[in-house]
């Protein structure tokens, strides 16, 4: 039970980022844009957030992980524009501009890295973000270790953005026109709707969230950013979409669930039967279960139905 | 029909030089000279240096063919199963697998000189092919997308694969002990004429490799089936074809392709399995190698050559102090352009009619398309 306390705050850790990107998986596959490129975007949001911080952490500490966040989600909505221009306006096949991105986006931060530190990294930040406790409510037993004492404050702003994507997509005329261009977009431009304006808005949204997740990975989780920081994230958020059935809460629940199985790899040699297995086998752990939730439950799960299709107006 | 083929040409090169443009003007903005690049790029294409001294050194031309060996292998896993409609981005875990099937067969199996690295080969092909059957499997049978399964692989592969090397015995947890004589594709023939460079033996099976993609994929009526299942998997369907079948086959098809470059990177560049902390970017290259190739053998070799150059002549231009990435950069930009098709195709559309029927005439049709 103490173990599971522990674990708490590590799992939370690793979850907020995988909510955050999902979501942003979520608004552009809804618009009918299937965003492989998540990952990529991650990587320059990360290597935004970490380059900030490290520039601004002399001149203003404690505001300078914020103000890298800030950069990391502006970065994330730059680079999302190429997707939207490819797979948007010139009809690319939207997974191999994802491909691209990711490619891109491994090539562009190290690059920059490059010219800006003369290494192939970031130089390391000294605190990142800092760790929280709320008074009052980290005295509460159980409840208070697990959720209130020494967390990183991303967790609630993953909480946040679930609420508000929710209210966006499921209670405002905005998030209606959106679902309708993800399912049949023609039915929504008879209806007098822009669906490439919607389209460019859905993977705009999920620009800035998965700038954000980067941002929120690398300070939390990361010394710095390298060339691996984000290792695949992008993607464990993508599956966590499917797995969370497109839905908001769905990929609440999706991404604890891949955040405790990374924060076991953490705690195993403390668990009786785990300690023997070797250490490798706790690195593929959470992606093994990805593929293992994916078979569990893709084939009752059904995505937007135009997701992934070049929008031809003239089809009926 | 006639200008499809002609589009299918002239796509990929408008790509690739838009590549390289966008390229050099990265590098003007950052402050550097994209003349460096050029000069390494000729350089590593002939072996002469461009800049002044006019000095032929041919151990360039042997390590940019080095580099193009495993990258046209992995360009043709992805684009035979881009030709069943299927994207394997998984090619990076199959090469893996293959090259740890190589090392198993290299380090344990006692073979005479030339039949130990052909059951070398095979091993790995086997192993890439078991690998790829799983993303395969699971598409079939449950309809996941590949994608995800595949990338989710690569990592579990990258894992196990070095958790398996560890386990032959390695001195400083980076690689394992060196494969005995009877075992490499190395080869001091080649070598020489290349005044030293790594280029070995491997090269005869990435010919091998084309010819035989070019004979399934065109001539006999397996890849005539595959292709239908690509084009249309419900007429295909229609026509009593295995639909399900024939998406494991090319996915385990695909992995052998995979598999194979693993064991030319292990067993003809290097002598020995490496324990590796990341990706090497292979699997990506090869989707870049295929969609740049068209996804045609011919076009894939070609394809090869140019990114194993790009790859080739990466440390030329750190030393030049252009940040190797610059590679990347290019690369993901051609892929980009080259998945715009449709829309560049609009564009040249555009500018035929603008020729002929001036401009009113070309806007009409330009908004049409």
């Amino acid at each position: 039970m103490n173990l599971l306390i522990n674990m708490f705050p590590i799992a939370l850790m690793f979850s907020a980022p995988i909510i955050i990107a999902a979501l942003g998986g979520l608004f552009s596959e809804r618009s009918g844009i299937v965003n492989v490129a998540l990952e990529g975007i991650m990587m320059v949001g990360g290597f935004a957030a970490a380059t900030i911080t490290v520039i601004l952490e002399p001149v203003l500490p404690g505001w300078a992980p914020w103000i890298g966040m800030l950069v990391g989600i502006l970065a994330g909505l730059v680079f999302s524009l190429l997707h939207a221009l490819a797979s948007v306006n010139f009809k690319a096949d939207q997974v191999v501009s994802g491909t691209a991105l990711n490619i891109l986006a491994g090539g562009v931060t190290v690059y920059l890295a490059q010219i800006i530190f003369h290494q192939q990294r970031t130089k390391s930040f000294t605190t990142g973000l800092a760790k929280i406790s709320i008074p009052g409510f980290k005295d509460i037993p159980i409840l208070g270790p697990t959720l209130f004492d020494h967390v990183y404050p991303t967790f609630y702003v993953a909480l946040l953005l679930v609420l508000l994507t929710w209210f966006l997509v499921y209670k405002t005329p905005f998030g209606l026109r959106l679902r309708a261009c993800g399912e049949h977009p023609q039915a929504a431009a008879s209806m007098g709707i822009n669906v490439y304006r919607m389209r460019y808005m859905g993977v705009m949204a999920s620009g800035m969230l998965a700038g954000l997740a980067g941002g929120v990975m690398v300070l939390t989780q990361d010394i710095q950013y390298t060339l691996t920081s984000i290792h695949g994230t992008g993607f464990i958020a993508l599956g966590s979409l499917i797995f969370g059935k497109w839905s908001p809460w769905g990929v609440l629940g999706a991404g604890l669930f891949f955040g405790f199985s990374q924060a076991l790899s953490y705690y195993a040699k403390d668990i009786p039967f785990m300690a023997g297995l070797p250490q490798e086998f706790f690195y593929l752990f959470p992606y093994v279960l990805t593929i293992i939730a994916l078979i569990l439950f893709s084939g009752k799960a059904v995505g937007p139905k135009a997701a992934g299709e070049i929008y031809d107006p003239g089809k009926r | 029909m006639k200008s499809n083929k002609r589009l299918q040409l002239i796509v990929p090169l408008i790509a690739v030089l838009l590549g390289f443009v966008l390229g050099s003007i990265v590098i003007i903005v950052t402050g550097k000279s994209p003349g460096a690049m050029f000069l390494a790029l000729g350089r590593t294409m002939t072996g002469i240096d461009f800049s002044g001294r006019a000095d032929l050194n041919m151990r360039y031309v042997g390590e940019f063919i080095l580099q193009a060996l495993p990258i046209t292998l992995t360009g043709l896993a992805v684009a035979f199963a881009f030709r069943t409609g299927l994207f394997n981005i998984g090619a990076e875990g199959q090469l893996m697998v293959g090259s740890l099937a190589a090392v198993a067969v290299a380090l344990l199996v006692k073979a005479p000189p030339f039949i130990h690295p052909i059951l070398g080969i095979l091993a790995a092909m086997a192993a890439g092919a078991l690998w790829a059957s799983i993303p395969g499997l699971l598409k079939a049978r449950f309809n996941v997308h590949e994608v995800v399964v595949s990338i989710m692989m690569n990592y579990t592969a990258l894992y196990f694969v070095n958790w398996c090397l560890l386990q032959f015995g390695s001195v400083d947890r980076v690689k394992t002990p060196e494969f005995p004589p009877s075992a490499t594709l190395k080869s001091h023939f080649l070598a020489s004429i290349t005044n030293g460079s790594r280029l070995n033996w491997g090269i005869i099976p990435v010919i091998l490799a084309v010819i035989v993609f070019w004979f399934v994929v065109e001539k006999t009526t397996f890849g005539y089936r595959l292709r239908a299942v690509g084009f249309n998997k419900d007429a295909a369907r229609y026509a009593g074809m295995k639909v399900e079948q024939n998406i494991v086959f090319s996915m385990m098809i695909s992995g052998a392709f995979a598999g194979l470059a693993g064991a030319v990177i292990t067993l003809g560049t290097f002598n020995f399995g490496r324990v590796l902390p990341s990706f090497e970017g292979y699997g990506m290259d090869g989707i870049a190698v295929a969609l740049v190739g068209g996804n045609h053998a011919l076009g894939v070799f070609l394809s090869g050559l140019l990114f194993g150059m790009l790859k080739a002549a990466q440390p030329l231009m750190q030393s030049q102090g252009i940040p190797l990435e610059i590679t990347s950069i290019i690369q993901a930009s051609i892929v980009l352009f080259v998945a715009m098709k449709l829309g560049i195709e609009a564009v040249l559309d555009f500018f035929t009619a603008y020729k002929r029927k001036g401009p009113a005439m070309a806007a009409k049709m330009g908004g049409k398309k």
